[in-house]
């Protein structure tokens, strides 16, 4: 017995405090307390189980005893732990942020208090995503996430999310049934869905069979991973969820689809066949998503716009199917996992403090809040790849392989790599200049929250028309003190300065953990330490 | 493996039906289109288990054979009861949209049509770099010149000069 044989707890835990949660639902500080304390007992958890599978190699798990390949197994690996271990850290940030904004919204008797449950069956649809060991699991496991995250994308139910709400539910479900449809010719032909049994199993099959198998995961995958053909639905849905939720969704949702794309190329299809169509997808990915950005004029929507440019970093290293790429690979998704979300969590204080996400009503927030400038100045140049930031290690790190690849298609990718994020730049330093630094005044079409506060420009008659106008009444409990100056709750601060350090320290010990990647990757490329946990020793040899 | 053609068939219809009605504009044939193909995902779960045999409860005389494959039935029961809460989600979205849009259709996204709809020309950036107006050189640079170039609206009046008890103190 060792703590790997209490990762199924990953998923019951939060599971299990969803319906404790749901039972205190007319309890809102209990629940908010109750959900937070399960969480970090949840990551508390995780981080002993990454700290024995980083020594120990992967480990199975047989859920009720069955012997592999007929039962139920989950894996926790190096990769699949780091990723636990990150996501839970950034989900219980959000969730602490959620709470802040929550307890200072008054918003207790609404229906929002089924967020709690929600978020938590959230947390254990990813986190049983990461640690299926079985194809069918892995299903099970989106299914999971993408059913709470519909209802935490329709919170409150106003006309724009719901719009956007069909627009996903349509495209998930779809992406659903083409896994699903996968998996029943996967059945079909081999007789398995154990990802190791199958990992077996898969290369003595035919080579067009093997072909229409590994284009149907990648199709469904590359849905949820929103890879540039089929990314059209993200900048269309994230951007009018509530701020918490387009936080753990930019993080976390699409990270899932890329993991599971590594484990498709790495475990399932070793083969290169499909390499150098991954990686046009990755450049398109790259390109055209950063291209979308720099037309918004919308943080919100610019931010999911880079969010799809980076997930082409992602597909370029596991295209690339060597070490370093893979290594460099895993090392960008924790990167972009923090700070993606950071960003995100940034942007929901600014909307309170500013009043809107729209850059043309921005300005002056680096004199109104400078702890909000620093909160977006770091993570923002993280996400650029300026050194010493992670994002700029990660990107070092693909171009690197990229390079030591030497094919012409690797070398434009590596162009095309620092084309995006010299763009990046590009779009992170607007909202800077347009949000930030310059003056309210300067504004094209400044919002009156903002307007209430700013210290020039007929300050004090300004507030007062704002006090006595009806726009404050709509917005009620959003200011405090006699100046009805917008307060930006001390919770939401400090969880979004506990992230935005999570940011740095990952800089700081890029060391370590690009070790750890490494040698996550020569596992996963070699599959026989996978393998072999499941299926007992000697199974892996051909 | 053996197939059943029938149970293949109406797999077919179901599919071609499915899609057909997954391209319509209006929520309520989308839905059923998507109901359509979680049946037929789900017959295609069924076909993979083989012909139909006895019910998978172990008896040590009946040989293996002659059961039917009980895991294509565990996946389809799961694949069911996830379809049926998606199907009451999107019910109640539509339903929603109905009541706040009285609309069944896929409504545009506004904030797409502004970008499609916006000038290439942005005041702010596009626009030529204005003069530089210095508190030194204000009479080489008319500070009138920066109104004239197209685009730029001034927020501010241009400060005319030093302020007046500069100039006392010079």
């Amino acid at each position: 017995m060792s703590v790997a044989s209490l990762a199924p707890l990953a998923v019951a835990l939060p599971m299990l405090g969803a319906a404790l949660a749901f039972v205190l639902i007319r309890h809102p500080r209990a629940q908010r307390r109750f959900s937070i304390g399960t969480l970090a007992l949840t990551l508390g958890l995780e981080v002993w189980l990454l700290a024995f599978v980083w020594t120990a190699g992967p480990v199975a798990v047989h859920l009720g005893g069955w012997a592999p390949p007929f039962g139920i197994v989950m894996v926790a690996d190096q990769f699949s732990s780091l990723l636990l271990v990150i996501s839970s850290a950034v989900s219980l940030s959000v969730l602490i942020y959620a709470s802040g904004q929550g307890a200072a919204d008054d918003e207790e008797s609404g229906p929002v208090s089924v967020f709690h449950p929600t978020y938590l069956i959230l947390v254990a649809g990813v986190s049983n995503a990461f640690l299926a060991g079985d194809l069918f699991n892995l299903y099970v496991g989106f299914e999971i996430l993408l059913t709470a995250s519909y209802v935490l994308m329709t919170l409150g139910g106003t006309g724009s999310r719901i719009r956007a709400g069909i627009t996903y539910v349509v495209v998930s479900v779809v992406s659903s049934l083409l896994f699903l449809i996968a998996i029943a010719m996967i059945y079909g032909a081999t007789g398995t869905v154990t990802l190791a049994d199958l990992a077996v199993k898969l290369g003595a099959l035919d080579p067009g069979t093997q072909h229409l198998l590994h284009v149907l995961l990648l199709v469904a995958f590359g849905i949820k991973a929103a890879v540039f053909p089929l990314s059209f639905w993200l900048p269309d849905s994230y951007p009018t969820a509530p701020a918490p939720v387009t936080a753990v969704f930019a993080g976390l949702l699409t990270k899932v689809g890329v993991y599971a794309i590594i484990r498709t190329e790495t475990l399932l299809f070793p083969t290169d066949h499909f390499n150098s169509v991954l990686l046009w997808v990755a450049l398109l990915t790259m390109i055209v998503g950063i291209l979308g950005a720099v037309a918004q004029t919308d943080i919100k929507r610019m931010l999911s716009f880079t969010l799809v440019s980076h997930i082409g970093y992602m597909i370029f290293g596991v295209a690339l199917s060597s070490v370093l790429g893979l290594a460099a690979t895993i090392f960008y998704v924790i990167h972009h996992i923090t700070i993606q979300t950071s960003l995100f969590m940034v942007t929901g204080l600014v909307e309170r403090r500013g009043g809107t996400s729209a850059l043309t009503r921005l300005g002056g927030l680096a004199k109104l809040s400078p702890v909000l400038a620093v909160l977006y100045f770091i993570p923002a140049m993280n996400l650029a790849g300026i050194p010493p930031f992670s994002g700029f290690l990660g990107k070092l790190g693909l171009l690197e392989a990229g390079v030591a690849d030497g094919s012409p298609l690797a070398y434009a990718l590596v162009v095309g790599g620092v084309a995006a994020s010299l763009l990046t730049l590009l779009v992170m330093a607007r909202v800077w200049n347009r949000a930030f630094w310059r003056t309210t005044a300067d504004a094209e079409d400044p919002d009156p929250v903002l307007l209430a506060t700013a210290p020039d420009a007929s300050g004090v008659s300004s507030m007062r028309a704002l006090r006595t106008s009806k726009h404050v009444d709509a917005t009620e409990g959003r200011f405090s003190g006699e100046n009805e100056i917008p307060i930006l709750p001390k919770t939401m601060v400090y969880s979004t300065m506990g992230l935005v350090a999570l940011g740095v320290a990952l800089s700081v010990f890029a060391g370590p953990l690009f070790d750890l990647s490494q040698h996550a990757a020569e596992g996963m490329l070699a599959r026989t330490p996978y393998i072999e946990a499941v299926l007992g020793a000697g199974a892996g040899q051909p | 493996m053996s197939v059943n053609l029938t149970l293949l068939l109406v797999m077919g219809v179901l599919f071609a039906i499915g899609i057909y009605l997954l391209l319509e504009r209006s929520l309520t044939r989308v839905l059923l289109g998507l109901m359509l193909l979680a049946n037929a995902v789900n017959l295609l779960l069924l076909a993979t288990g083989g012909y139909a045999g006895l019910a998978p409860i172990f008896n040590k005389d009946i040989p293996a054979a002659e059961f039917n494959d009980p895991l294509p039935q565990a996946f389809i029961l799961t694949s069911i009861v996830i379809s049926f809460a998606v199907t009451a989600f999107m019910l109640s979205l539509i339903y929603r949209s109905w009541l706040l849009s009285r609309a069944d259709h896929i409504q545009d996204d506004r904030e797409d049509r502004r970008v499609a709809t916006q000038d290439l020309f942005d005041a702010e950036e596009d626009s030529e770099i204005a003069v530089e107006v210095s508190d030194f050189h204000e009479n080489d640079h008319p500070a009138a010149s920066r109104e004239m170039i197209p685009g730029v609206t001034l927020k501010k009046t241009v400060r005319p000069g030093p302020h007046p008890e500069r100039t006392d103190n010079a």
